[in-house]
């Protein structure tokens, strides 16, 4: 041990390394989940991101595939991403000039802030031309890829309401009807709880999934003149007495134990929610209509063997709410990066009026249990998913108000501010009136 | 264990040749002062610019002097991040500097056995910190994990939903990572220590204890500081384990102050607040690491200082 300071130094050093490169390593790990990694789009084709995971992901390759064997010449190269790390990818890559040629979206107040930074491409004038494209398209479904009268992007893939769905073997087993008002879900709640079951499954670290009920019993509770309000901007328009009401009642529910325990570190990315709705650990759930496709999967022979039930969330006694009125994502979007080469955007528009409006296209998110944002599907509700396809195309099309999920309507600053206020309400964190304090403070921003 | 050379006296001898191999060993140190600007000061600077501006982090960045700092310091949100943060920073420094000074010590005498057990203990360094938290993440859940999988009640505690619990369990996991690490370092400081010094308090009737709170603590005293900066300023930017295990949750409860960064920047869009953000850590971390570094001490003295 004769140089025994310089042993140590070394040592100290390959420690101090080691730690580098593990902090690195941790770094490096929400990359994308598909081969070709590229992101500008090389020439003679063009990039696409989206989502990863089923059942989109196998839809969407699909569609690529189909359009590069249709199109020798040109190539589209897909990335996909999963949920959340695609939405700071995007933003990371879009601010970066680095973005794809086609940028996968759910509109609303996502797409608007593209729009302002003019980093996307005004599609206004190209569906004018291309009026059969525009025709093969619900309409109801272009009010969110619509940002001051201009369309920015193409509606694609499906609509998407919000729904309750409920274990029908669950119900059978307790001896309990579903709900048909919001009174009935109120005496359910004691039933299931009594008989260890949890009334409600909830991915309450999500956020998102929380909001789905704020949306609901405030529609219910009030109309959708509320949230139109804040939509546009009106000062204190959270102010109405109604939300006061509607988060009051909330935070009864999660007193009164209406949600699954530990619910606020579920997440709904690992589809956990879902799982305790199909193994008969909860009762009900709220959640979007793609729920349906998850739970075939996952779900064993749940689905097939008719233990799923949904309906559209039921009225509140003397709400002022049209009880057809319904929320979700009215379709997903499609916007090309006005970076991209004049090349590279007619390839893009050239997929868009081939191969996302062919009957491929619609029957793949037939089979996927969702309903297609393209017209004249009905015919193609047949098999095992004939009923629930119907049932959400009659509530997305027979709403009176088919709203946008809220997160995805308002920019992300008040989105933000909207989801961290409702995290904290469903901890009992905040009073309603700090919440509806706090929101009012980010109206219009 | 002969002799050992004095190194503080050989340090002021290089010092003091004049010429010499100064010059020649100057470039040297241009490879890591190369990235040290551009990965280490040119962001800094980037980010010192942005916090004076607003920035949605895709459209075109506007100067707007002291707004986005005004907006910063007026929110509630950083008061609380910064006592999150000091929570978990003294939290787990409390809990992991007495265990990995035991397990240094532990395995730094040469038994088979006690080697065999170091290899254990060093597992879990070299696990991603995502990969830990997904794993205990999933171990915890209270519907799916290892008290509902073992139907063991004390284990269906809803570990990461309720305030004080989340930041226990978060405590917790960190500990679990970096306990290793520190062990590690301890292991090999007290290694260091010349074995004569336990041969002469043996002589004097030294038990264990007094071995180890006489020699053993004293004579790892740098290491400690080492390991305490690494501890306190790596608690300062702490994100992958609780941006998986908690998200910051339950409400806000262990929401970080990098955590808060993130949110502020990549969630909700206001790049200039998160770079006010990013600056305050930076001086923290700075102003952390020089109190940890004063605490030390005069920084020419040396613990051989004697021997």
């Amino acid at each position: 041990m004769t140089n025994s300071n310089f042993s140590r130094r070394n040592f100290l050093g390959l420690a101090a390394g080691a730690a580098g490169a593990a902090a690195l390593a941790a770094c490096g790990s929400s990359g994308p989940s598909d081969k070709g990694g590229s992101s500008g789009g090389g020439g003679g084709g063009a990039s696409y991101w989206s989502l990863s995971g089923e059942p989109g992901q196998p839809i969407r390759q699909a569609a690529i595939d189909r359009f590069n064997k249709a199109n020798s010449g040109t190539k589209i190269t897909p990335t996909f991403f999963q949920n959340d790390a695609y939405k700071q990818k995007i933003k990371t890559a879009i601010g970066a000039g680095q973005a794809p040629t086609m940028i996968w979206g759910w509109g609303g107040g996502g797409l608007k802030s593209y729009v302002d930074a003019s980093q996307v491409v005004d599609l206004t004038d190209w569906f004018g031309q291309n009026d059969a494209v525009k025709q093969k398209i619900l309409p109801s479904s272009f009010g969110a890829a619509t940002v001051n009268g201009k369309i920015y992007a193409m509606p694609i893939e499906t609509v998407q309401p919000i729904v309750l769905f409920y274990n029908k073997k669950v119900f059978e087993k307790v001896g309990v009807e579903p709900p048909k008002t919001y009174g009935d879900i109120l005496n359910l709640i004691p039933k299931f709880n009594a008989k260890g079951i949890a009334p409600f499954s909830l991915a309450g670290q999500s956020r998102w999934t929380n909001m789905m009920w704020l949306e609901f019993m405030l529609d219910r509770n009030a109309g959708s003149d509320v949230f139109n309000n804040v939509f546009a901007g009106k000062a204190g328009a959270w102010s109405d007495p109604a939300v006061l009401d509607m988060l009051t009642k909330v935070q009864d529910l999660v007193k009164g134990n209406a949600f699954i325990k530990g619910f606020s570190s579920i997440t709904a990315d690992s589809n956990a929610d879902q799982a305790l709705l199909y193994t008969g650990k909860a009762a009900m759930m709220v959640h979007g209509s793609w729920s349906y496709g998850i739970q075939k999967a996952n779900g064993g022979d749940f689905v097939k063997s008719g233990g799923l039930g949904w309906m559209n969330f039921p009225p509140i006694e003397g709400g002022k709410g049209d009880p057809s009125n319904t929320v979700g994502n009215p379709g997903q979007y499609l916007s090309i990066s006005s970076k991209a080469s004049a090349a590279e955007q007619d390839v893009a528009k050239k997929f868009f009026s081939t191969t996302l409006v062919d009957d491929d296209e619609k029957a793949g998110w037939v089979k996927s249990g969702g309903v297609p944002v393209l017209t004249n599907s009905d015919s193609l509700f047949t098999g095992d998913d004939a009923q629930f396809l119907k049932d959400m195309s009659a509530i997305a099309s027979g709403a009176k108000t088919f709203a946008q999920s809220w997160d995805q309507a308002l920019s992300p600053t008040a989105a933000e501010t909207l989801l961290d206020n409702i995290a904290k309400l469903f901890q009992l964190q905040v009073t309603p009136q700090q919440w509806v304090d706090a929101m009012n403070g980010v109206i219009g921003k | 264990m002969t002799t050992l050379a004095p190194p503080a006296v050989r340090v002021k001898e290089s010092k003091t040749a004049k010429g010499g191999r100064g010059g020649s060993v100057l470039w040297m140190a241009a490879p890591a002062a190369v990235y040290f600007f551009a990965f280490g000061v040119i962001p800094l600077l980037g980010v010192l610019y942005l916090s004076f501006t607003t920035w949605d982090g895709i459209g075109a960045i506007k100067f707007t002097g002291l707004t986005s700092w005004k907006a910063e310091l007026t929110d509630p949100g950083l008061p609380h991040s910064l006592w999150v943060t000091f929570e978990i920073m003294i939290l787990s420094w409390l809990v992991q500097t007495p265990i990995s000074i035991l397990l240094g010590v532990f395995t730094a005498s040469f038994k088979r056995y006690r080697a065999l057990l170091a290899v254990l203990y060093f597992i879990p360094l070299l696990l991603s910190g995502v990969a830990i938290s997904i794993t205990f993440k999933a171990l915890l859940d209270p519907n799916f994990g290892l008290g509902a999988g073992f139907g063991i009640d004390a284990l269906k505690q809803d570990w990461l939903g309720q305030p004080r619990l989340a930041m226990a369990t978060l405590i917790f996991v960190v500990s679990w990572q970096w306990i290793p690490f520190h062990s590690l370092i301890y292991q090999g400081a007290v290694r260091q220590i010349p074995g004569s010094l336990y041969e002469a308090s043996q002589i004097d009737g030294a038990g264990r204890m007094r071995q180890f709170f006489s020699i053993t603590l004293p004579q790892i005293k740098y290491t400690i500081i080492t390991s305490s900066t690494l501890m306190v300023v790596g608690s300062l930017t702490f994100f992958d384990l609780i941006y998986v295990l908690t998200g910051g949750g339950p409400g806000d409860s262990t929401r970080a102050l990098a955590l808060e960064m993130y949110q502020k920047g990549f969630m909700a869009n206001l790049m200039g607040p998160a770079s006010c953000i990013a600056v305050i850590l930076v001086l923290l971390g700075v102003i952390l690491a020089q109190l940890l570094r004063r605490l030390g001490g005069r920084g020419d003295e040396s613990m051989m200082e004697g021997v």
